[in-house]
């Protein structure tokens, strides 16, 4: 397997409202049977999981085709409540880094403590990589999941790819336990 | 001479040969040399010659503070010059060549400056370059610039490629000596995640050339020993060639990694910047040893006393056949030690102590070197290389005693703590009389966020140079940054060091005590800048009695080498001349990086095409294929036209223009901002970031909104959408999506937090394309799906419907004064959607067209573009847009800021229409507007300037918009524009608008 993929589509929600709210917890345990993650947490389901993204923010990753459908089922069991929901899977450029090597190609880039002590599964950082935005979390098989804008999606492919390159491996999280 | 002794050599593998060229010749070496230690085995003393007076230069030490070994490295796209030479690994094929010499290094024009060095004193291009004041400009610089710098510019691009690495770390250690080792042992123990780093090859730092004892093992097998131990930790990383370069607040760390620089191989990246975040960072960073300043201690044979016993011990070098060592202290006498067991001459050691007889100098004494105390050097005999020694009485003036002959000369002058690293973020010193050195002072530490010290020192570093009290220190240290980060200190005892006693070193800073004139033009304190003690002597005399001044007028420690062997001494002669104890003298300012670091660390991975992002919308490739000319607008590109085969830039924009305006064009509109703001207080919101009025805005209908900041001058403009009751889209202009989506979010969050209004920035989630011209509804129609009737989609009016099977919002909104739409899809159906419309509107001519004929159909029309007519001076009422400010509104960001008197002005710059008399003839963007008489200063008096300029093929002439002194009140007036070439354009004010001002292109 190649060190970084871009995945062909990847539905996208951008939530926000009150992630302590009873009526948030309870839609997105009703619709996508989620719990709201902790701060800096993803809670995974099946095909489905639960991005934090600030205090008041959740990015819902899915199916691309189920994503219009959730969002309408969102709106609808919020109505009346303060809260927004919007499609953004056309946003996002989504890149896999499957390897062992995932931790030290994304410390090449962005400011994060990547050691198996401070990032494991679950765990999602909203930050950059090189000069651009991007959000990355691991999931239940250890590989990274990493968000980037769909306008800048070749410059991080090119970027990953060559932090990636054979030759320049760090050796640094060898230690770990992924 | 220097040459390679037939054994010893820690270091270097003999069955391992290693051939390298310098200045063209084939030299030969051994695998594990550098390129230092190697020119000295093939008898290269001069390596050199100095900044100045051009002299000739020998390698005086064997590490990071080389002043005079900097060469030039490597060929074409990897030359490298200014590479110290003590700390380049030699390999196979390396290629090195001196710098700062013409013709050559052996016989070098420049050295006539030598001969004129009492026309050169401090200060020197101060004092004679300042009349007559034209000469500097046209006369002195260009000539000083000529001979400035040091090695040559790399002609070719950097053929390497570089990268960073972000690490966090409990404790860093940067220095791989025995202090540093113990400290990553005692912190690695404590299970705290460690990072040793040690910037040469080795670990082991003196330890692995001075006769040191520890736990019974020699200096050599106890490294050994403690790097397994480190290396068997899985909570320690160590890495070797890689430099703590600087330390910076909340204990950020460089670290500069260097991977390629020994003939490692080709893959990969050379250097590797490491970006460190470290609870605690110890500095276990060493010392460096002093020279002496005596007169001709830049003589090339002159070297550093440890220096002349690491080439003997670490690689099988000796620096002189016939060796004087010249010192203050017991330490010098290790070299006289090591010499002799070697088999080499030492004819004298020359102490300036009164009397010696510690443990050292009995040994030398046992071996039978005379040992000359109260005794300096008065001068090197010798020019090219060594030759000889007079000696004198350190007490006197420098009459000779003895002539010595010789050929070479290792002087310890003490040892001074490298504290860089404790000093970069704010560390203080101490001066320490007992060892003539400025220690840290553990009282005032570099604070770190939590009030607490984040660099502590350990070993040497610290200001102990017995080996054994290092040891402790660092143990001790290392203890102190376990217990700060609240880990459980490890019980293991500090090792047992067994080294000789030293006797109290006795400071020199100039030899002898009483040396005249003569001796001090020639006693050097810089040796890469040639600053010798009378230069620092002369500033003290002039005036000059702050250190940070002497260093700048003298250029003292200003070279690369950054004064690591000359700060100390130079600022202690300052002290001296000024009568002021070397405390309160202080010294300069330690800046990062410790040694020079490369460019490319520095830039990291950003070069070729990860220079920078470029923001591309989903119809990039497909224009990209069909004749675009590129443009950057903020971080996109757009095509500033899209050109047939063999048509010019500018007959592309023209013809788009017109098939726009006659027939239809297509616009890629991607890149435009859109941020959904939603909410029961959304209309409340917006009107407080908005001018104009948004609650009052119609569920369905669009409209154009204006943005200002609390200065009240425009800085964003845009068509807001009203989707539903509660929810709004407000389009931006393409470089201010971020911009203004963060500024929607700092209000909602620091000032009106109590506003139930969220945003979302879903500027990427919709390609989105504008059909514009008189037969942009037939396409429409053609693509099929949704009534874009007049009467079910007027202007202004929006809908989300179906077209061509595509979910899609079609806005009818016009920024050409068309008929247009602009028709939002899912961005991933973009380009799918772009080839629909063209194929749809084949039969209407349908045209891609860029954002030149953008440009230039909107002037047509009048309407402003940020950035053009805005400039962050400017507001909508300099604008004519009052229509666009709401007088009913009772608050909107910049409305009190525009009640100012400077702001109500009826003078200030108003834009206006302007056509050149001369039809043909376009301005000149930004040409100014001048009136009347000259000023007094000679300058026109000018009253404006042009925004846009275009020739406009629709109207066939060109046209142009301009902000001009009270220009709503010149109406019809001849403007003067002087340009080029003493020519001036005259141009009539007109109404901005000069296409269709009542709209009658785009009712239909």
């Amino acid at each position: 397997m190649s060190d970084v993929e871009r995945q062909e589509t990847r539905g996208m929600i951008t939530l926000r409202g009150d992630l302590g709210s009873e009526a948030l917890r309870g839609v997105l345990r009703q619709i996508c049977d989620l719990d709201v993650p902790g701060v800096r947490r993803v809670s995974f389901g099946a095909g489905i999981a639960a991005v934090w993204m600030s205090p008041d923010e959740l990015l819902i990753t899915c199916a691309y085709d189920s994503a219009a459908e959730l969002v309408a089922a969102f709106d609808a069991a919020m109505k009346g409540q303060h809260f927004l929901s919007v499609n953004v899977s056309d946003a996002r450029a989504v890149f896999t880094l499957a390897t062992q090597r995932a931790r030290e190609t994304i410390a090449k880039g962005a400011p994060v403590d990547m050691s198996a002590d401070a990032f494991g599964v679950g765990d999602v950082r909203r930050s950059r990589l090189g000069q651009v935005a991007a959000a990355f979390w691991m999931r239940e098989d250890a590989a990274i999941e990493l968000v980037c804008f769909r306008s800048v999606s070749e410059f991080v492919e090119a970027w990953l790819t060559t932090a990636a390159a054979p030759g320049a491996v760090v050796g640094y999280f060898n230690s770990d336990s992924q | 001479m220097t040459s390679r002794l037939a054994m010893g050599g820690a270091l270097i593998d003999r069955t391992k040969g290693v051939s390298f060229t310098w200045n063209g010749q084939v030299m030969r070496g051994f695998a594990g040399d550098t390129l230092a230690s190697a020119l000295l085995a093939n008898g290269q003393t001069l390596v050199g010659r100095s900044f100045k007076y051009h002299r000739p230069r020998g390698i005086v030490a064997s590490g990071a503070e080389e002043p005079n070994a900097l060469v030039g490295i490597g060929a074409g796209g990897q030359f490298e010059p200014n590479q110290r030479a003590t700390h380049q690994e030699l390999y196979d094929g390396l290629s090195a060549t001196s710098q700062n010499h013409w013709p050559s290094l052996d016989f070098d024009v420049g050295a006539i400056n030598a001969g004129l060095s009492k026309f050169f004193p401090a200060g020197f291009y101060y004092k004679t370059f300042i009349h007559p004041r034209a000469a500097w400009k046209h006369l002195f610089e260009p000539v000083i610039r000529k001979s400035a710098g040091l090695g040559k510019a790399p002609t070719e691009p950097d053929a390497d490629r570089y990268e960073y690495f972000y690490a966090h770390v409990d404790v860093l250690v940067v220095g791989g000596g025995i202090g540093g080792l113990q400290a990553a042992l005692v912190a690695g123990r404590s299970g705290a995640r460690v990072l040793l780093v040690e910037q040469s090859a080795q670990f082991g730092g003196r330890a692995l050339v001075d006769d040191v004892d520890i736990d019974g093992l020699e200096g050599p097998d106890w490294i050994e020993t403690a790097v397994a131990e480190l290396q068997a930790l899985p909570n320690v990383t160590l890495r070797r060639r890689m430099m703590g370069a600087g330390v910076y607040d909340h204990g950020y760390v460089l670290g500069y990694e260097r991977l390629g620089d020994h003939g490692a191989g080709p893959e990969g990246p050379r250097h590797r910047l490491w970006r460190i975040r470290a609870q605690r960072v110890i500095a276990a960073t060493g010392a460096l040893e002093r020279p002496l300043a005596f007169a001709g201690n830049d003589v090339p044979g002159v070297m550093l006393a440890s220096a002349v016993r690491d080439y003997l011990s670490l690689y099988g070098v000796s620096c002189g056949d016939r060796t004087v060592v010249v010192t203050n202290n017991d330490d010098g006498y290790r070299t006289a030690i090591a010499l002799k067991a070697a088999g080499l001459d030492v004819p004298a050691v020359v102490d300036s102590r009164p009397k010696a007889d510690g443990p050292l100098v009995r040994e030398v004494r046992a071996v039978g070197v005379r040992v000359l105390t109260g005794t300096g050097i008065a001068s090197v005999k010798g020019r090219k290389f060594v030759e000889g020694v007079v000696l004198c009485a350190q007490a006197g003036e420098g009459a000779p005693l003895e002539e010595i002959a010789c050929d070479c000369v290792a002087m310890s002058g003490g040892w001074s703590p490298v504290v860089h690293l404790w000093s970069h973020c704010g560390g203080k010193l101490k001066w320490n009389e007992e060892t003539a050195c400025f220690m840290p002072d553990l009282d005032r530490p570099p604070l770190g966020a939590d009030g607490q010290g984040f660099v502590l020192t350990a070993g040497s570093a610290s200001g102990y140079f017995n080996s054994s009290d290092a040891m402790r220190d660092a143990h001790y240290e290392a203890l102190r940054a376990v217990s700060d980060i609240d880990r459980e200190q490890p019980l293991d005892a500090v090792p047992d060091v067994a080294v000789p006693e030293e006797e109290p070193m006795r400071p020199v800073w100039i030899m002898p005590d009483g040396a005249k004139q003569k001796l001090r033009a020639k006693a050097f304190l810089d040796f890469q800048n040639d600053v010798k003690v009378v230069d620092v002597q002369l500033a003290a005399q002039e005036g000059y009695t702050s250190v940070e001044h002497t260093k700048r007028y003298t250029t003292l420690g200003m070279a690369t080498d950054q004064g690591k062997l000359s700060n100390i001494n130079g600022l202690a002669i300052l002290a001296g001349a000024l009568n002021a104890p070397i405390q309160n003298v202080g010294t300069t300012t330690f800046r990062p990086p410790y040694t020079p670091i490369s460019m490319g660390a520095v830039a990291g991975e950003a070069r070729g095409a990860l220079f920078k992002p470029t923001r591309k919308t989903a119809m990039d490739g497909w224009l990209d294929e069909n004749g675009a000319h590129w443009e950057p607008v903020a971080d996109w590109r757009r095509p500033y036209a899209i050109c047939r085969d063999g048509e010019s830039v500018k007959d592309a924009v023209t013809r788009e223009i017109l098939n726009t305006r006659e027939a239809v064009g297509l616009l890629d509109a991607s890149t435009l901002g859109k941020i959904i703001v939603k909410g029961p207080d959304a209309g409340k919101f917006l009107d407080l970031m908005y001018t104009n009025m948004m609650s009052s805005l119609k569920v369905g209908r669009c409209r154009y909104g204006l943005m200002c900041n609390d200065n009240g001058f425009l800085f964003d403009d845009g068509v807001v959408l009203r989707l539903d009751e509660e929810t709004f889209l407000c389009h931006t202009t393409s470089g201010g999506s971020d911009r203004v989506h963060g500024w929607f979010e700092e209000w909602l969050q620091t000032e009106w937090w109590d506003m139930q209004v969220y945003t979302a920035n879903v500027t990427e989630q919709f390609a989105q394309i504008a059909v514009v011209g008189p037969k942009a509804r037939a396409v429409l129609e053609a693509l099929g799906g949704a009534d874009v009737s007049k009467e079910a989609l007027p202007f202004m009016g929006f809908v989300d419907a179906e077209l061509a099977g595509f979910k899609a919002r079609i806005m009818r909104i016009s920024f050409s004064g068309e008929l247009s739409y602009e028709i939002a899809v899912d961005a991933g159906q973009g380009l799918e959607f772009w080839l629909k419309c063209l194929e749809a509107g084949a039969e209407f001519d349908i045209q891609p067209y860029g954002t030149e004929a953008l440009h230039v159909m909107r002037a047509e029309k009048g309407f402003i573009m940020i950035g053009d007519e805005t400039d962050g001076t400017v507001t909508p009422q300099d604008l004519g847009l009052d229509w666009a400010v709401s007088k009913k509104k009772r608050d909107f960001i910049g409305k009190r800021a525009q009640m100012r008197s400077d702001l109500v002005r009826t003078d200030r710059k108003q834009l206006v229409g302007l056509e050149t008399l001369e039809p043909e003839t376009v301005l000149p963007d930004g040409a100014h507007a001048v009136e009347g008489e000259k000023l007094a200063n000679g300058m026109e008096n000018m009253i404006g300037h042009v925004t846009s300029t275009y020739f406009s093929p629709t109207l066939g002439r060109s046209i142009a918009m301009a902000l001009i002194k009270s220009g709503s009140t010149r109406m019809g007036q001849e403007l003067r524009f002087p340009v080029e070439g003493g020519r001036v354009i005259k141009a009539r004010v007109v109404d901005p608008v000069f296409l269709d001002k009542d709209g009658a292109r785009q009712d239909v």
